[in-house]
């Protein structure tokens, strides 16, 4: 058995506990399952940012995070119906779930500038997270081609999703 | 007089990376006649963002161009996805 802790910056670890994501290799529809999963969370985060935050960068920040992720899921559910897979539920993407309730919880009880800062720093470490994720366990672990593709793209987009984040972290300082 | 010929250069946009992401532009006579026309064939928007400079939005699935200048050599990145990145030289 094989335990992948995700580091999770210290600021990040207050009130969540981190995440781990306990992995014998998943199958390919538990890795749709779980990839799913991460873009539901992000577009959950996104549109409590958009419901919340005054400031123009996070507010677009924001947006890019609510389209990227929705139209990445259409790609992955578009996927599996083509090659006739039915994701499947799974204790990572539970435990993706249970974290990201957690951290919305956490957000909404906060406004103005602390939210800002709290939702960017959070989307820097939960995009550092799932990058981690996909580069470590979930591409490696893919079986089918196409299933593989998908997640490289995903990561090569969730990374520009972190320096993204990254920059307005630091115009918000 | 130029002709109104234009030179196109195609950047293709895709899977979140620019790929073929030097585009050249050859001056004339100080004036540049080349257009870059970028093709998005990602369902997400990207930019091409030049610092303190010009921004071109490619929309999802859509084509965008830009008209460079003489003094367009530039490095330009995706505003939303800054790990995309290109650049323009423009010579002669
Ligand atoms: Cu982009």
């Amino acid at each position: 058995m094989k335990t992948l802790i995700a580091a999770v910056s210290a600021a990040c670890l207050m009130l969540t506990a981190p995440l781990a994501i306990a992995a014998d290799a998943p199958s390919d529809p538990e890795i749709a399952h779980i990839a799913y999963s991460a873009g539901v969370i992000d577009v959950e985060a996104a549109k409590l940012a958009l419901s919340k935050t005054k400031n123009a960068d996070v507010k677009a920040f924001a947006e890019s995070m609510q389209k990227d992720h929705e139209a990445v899921n259409d790609m992955a559910l578009a996927l599996v119906k083509k090659l006739n897979v039915t994701p499947e539920d799974n204790a990572t993407s539970q435990a993706l779930a249970k974290a990201g309730e957690e951290k919305r919880a956490e957000l909404g009880k906060l406004d103005g500038s602390a939210f800002d800062k709290a939702y960017v720093d959070n989307e820097v470490a939960y995009h550092k997270q799932v990058n981690g994720a996909l580069e470590t366990l979930l591409i490696p672990s893919a079986q089918n081609a196409e299933l593989k593709s998908l997640l490289e793209t995903g990561l090569k987009l969730f990374q520009g999703h972190q320096q993204h984040a990254e920059h307005v972290a630091a115009g918000l300082k | 007089m130029t002709t109104g010929l234009l030179n196109r250069r195609q950047v293709l946009v895709a899977g979140a990376a620019m790929l073929a992401s030097t585009a050249l532009a050859r001056a004339h006579n100080g004036t540049v006649h080349v257009t870059i026309e970028w093709t998005n064939t990602d369902p997400f928007a990207h930019t091409a963002t030049v610092k303190g400079g010009w921004e071109v939005t490619i929309p999802p699935g859509q084509k965008a161009t830009h008209v460079v200048t003489a003094d367009d050599t530039v490095e330009y990145y995706c505003r939303f996805h800054p790990n995309m990145k290109g650049h323009i030289r423009v010579v002669g």
